[in-house]
């Protein structure tokens, strides 16, 4: 087991809201509104944000956007890396999705493997128009060519450190930190299950 | 979340933690073949031998199936096509097949033991498709499973199981699935057909309970499984003649209603409408046989997810 320790609190509760607010006004006015958007939370991390987005959208700015959630476990490129094999969980999509415009939210972006995987697990189900990136915290170290198009926070971080979202659906606090691994041995090479 | 095992070959190998991972991957997996393309990539690159050396359709099929919609390389090899009928022995055929480097061997042979035998010899994961008299793991991982998505809970549910226990894998597969998972089986057979000593098979002990009529049963059970009776038995003199068999043993319309109003009743297949379950009861509102079906895909594919992924290299 990996001992972890907290460095220093990147957002509070409050910092988190005021981000929210601010990606849920830039995919508002990036997109002209949130007719035909689809906010699809990628599990399990993104699924809490994306309902907070559609929440705030249609508090702003009439109807909620259509919400879903995406599993990329059959899609990892790490699948069978020898360590246990992931969680599958459950994809839920609100109705076809060809021609539609997507968000895909998450909570951290690092090196790209997962949203790589989302990208593919969406296209198996059909074309959107479109497909546009939400991250709450953008930590650095990519290691495949995808940028985000809704940052909260950008940070760059080293491969010892992790970024560790805690939610009140999930965590029963908001807080994001940023954490160092005590035991540097054991740290499992950058893209590896531990992205985080 | 780990499976602790290389190999599939028998319900006897498993705990109740095994069987809970494998169902509620299987739930998961479930959703997959309600896409309208019904495939992942995670088995890219990984092939898979359904080496079938008895006939099969339903569970070879469903292998098949299931290792086609995680993009696994299937290759089928059934009784006629392989060598063992040039007089190739089993392990040669393994180890020929071994030498070709496949990730998983699925196989169905009539002797009891057959599985276990090339686990011992080769690299692959070996996934036990039916062997003789023994055991049948994967059919009753998707009666458990489809129990489980009627029942809920298993603990205390009441099952019966009704034919030829005897020469029944399927039936000795369910009984220790069944009772790991806290429910109580209830066998009834001829009792030319119920085996010495199958009480023995259920763990703990003490969950099993023999009967050799099936109206005393009816009233009691949650779920009533029908097992096929094999026509050929009937020279072996287990039983007088099909229609004695069936007004005996045979779910019929009367039998069902007697049944509680929440039971369903399942049947492994194939059926043998009018000797051990009839039409109107197969095709009936409480009949879950082609769910049963439906589960078997989403089953073998948690099985090749959780088996498929080869050797641990980390």
């Amino acid at each position: 087991m990996v001992r972890l320790e907290d460095r220093r609190e990147l957002l509070d509760a409050a910092g988190i809201a005021r981000v929210l607010r601010r990606i849920a006004s830039a995919i508002l006015e990036r997109n002209g509104g949130p007719d035909g958007l689809v906010l699809m939370g990628i599990r399990t991390g993104g699924v809490p944000l994306s309902q907070r987005l559609a929440r705030l959208i249609a508090e702003a700015e009439g109807p909620a956007p259509a919400l879903g959630k995406i599993d990329i476990t059959l899609y990892r490129d790490d699948v069978f890396s020898g360590l246990p094999r992931p969680k599958v969980g459950p994809t839920e999509l609100p109705g076809p999705i060809a021609g539609r415009k997507i968000v895909l939210v998450d909570d951290v972006l690092y090196t790209g493997r997962t949203v790589r995987a989302a990208l593919d697990a969406l296209m198996d189900f059909g074309r959107p128009r479109a497909v546009e990136l939400a991250v709450l915290v953008d930590r650095g170290g990519r290691e495949l060519p995808i940028q985000p198009d809704y940052t909260g926070l950008q940070v760059q971080t080293g491969r010892d450190e992790t970024v560790k979202v805690e939610l009140v659906e999930t965590h029963g606090q908001d807080r994001v930190v940023l954490r160092r691994r005590l035991e540097d041995a054991s740290a499992p090479p950058a893209g590896g299950r531990e992205d985080r | 979340m780990a499976f602790p095992h290389r190999h599939l070959l028998g319900m006897a190998d498993l705990s109740p933690q095994d069987i809970t991972q494998i169902l509620d991957l299987a739930d998961t997996f479930l959703e997959i073949s309600t896409r309208p393309i019904k495939k992942v990539p995670t088995l890219r690159g990984r092939t898979v031998i359904n080496l079938f050396l008895e006939p099969s359709t339903r569970t070879r099929t469903s292998f098949e199936i299931a290792a086609k919609r995680l993009s696994a390389d299937t290759i089928n090899l059934s009784g006629s096509t392989a060598s063992t009928v040039k007089g190739e022995t089993l392990l040669d055929t393994a180890r020929n097949l071994q030498a070709m480097a496949p990730d998983v061997v699925v196989l169905r042979h009539s002797a009891s033991g057959a599985a276990h035998l090339i686990a011992a010899h080769i690299d692959a994961a070996v996934i036990n498709a039916g062997d003789g008299m023994h055991e049948h793991p994967t059919q009753a991982l998707l009666d458990l499973a489809t129990i489980r998505r009627h029942k809920g809970d298993m603990a205390r549910l009441r099952v019966g199981i009704c034919g030829d226990i005897a020469h029944s894998r399927v039936a000795r597969s369910d009984l220790i699935g069944l009772t790991l998972m806290g429910a109580e089986v209830h066998l009834v057979a001829p009792r030319t057909m119920m085996p010495p000593g199958i009480e023995t098979l259920c763990r703990p002990p003490g969950r099993v309970h023999l009967h050799d009529a099936l109206d005393e049963v009816l009233p009691l059970v949650d779920v009533m499984m029908m097992l096929r009776l094999q026509s050929e038995r009937q020279s072996a003199g287990l039983f007088p003649n099909l229609r004695e068999y069936s007004r005996t043993f045979g779910l019929g319309p009367a039998r069902a209603a007697r049944l509680r109003p929440d039971a369903i009743i399942m049947h492994p297949g194939p059926l043998h409408r009018g000797v051990e379950i009839d039409p109107a009861v197969a095709d009936g509102p409480r009949s879950v046989i082609l769910e049963q079906v439906t589960y078997g895909v989403a089953v073998r594919m948690a099985l090749l997810y959780l088996l498929g992924g080869g050797t641990v290299e980390a």
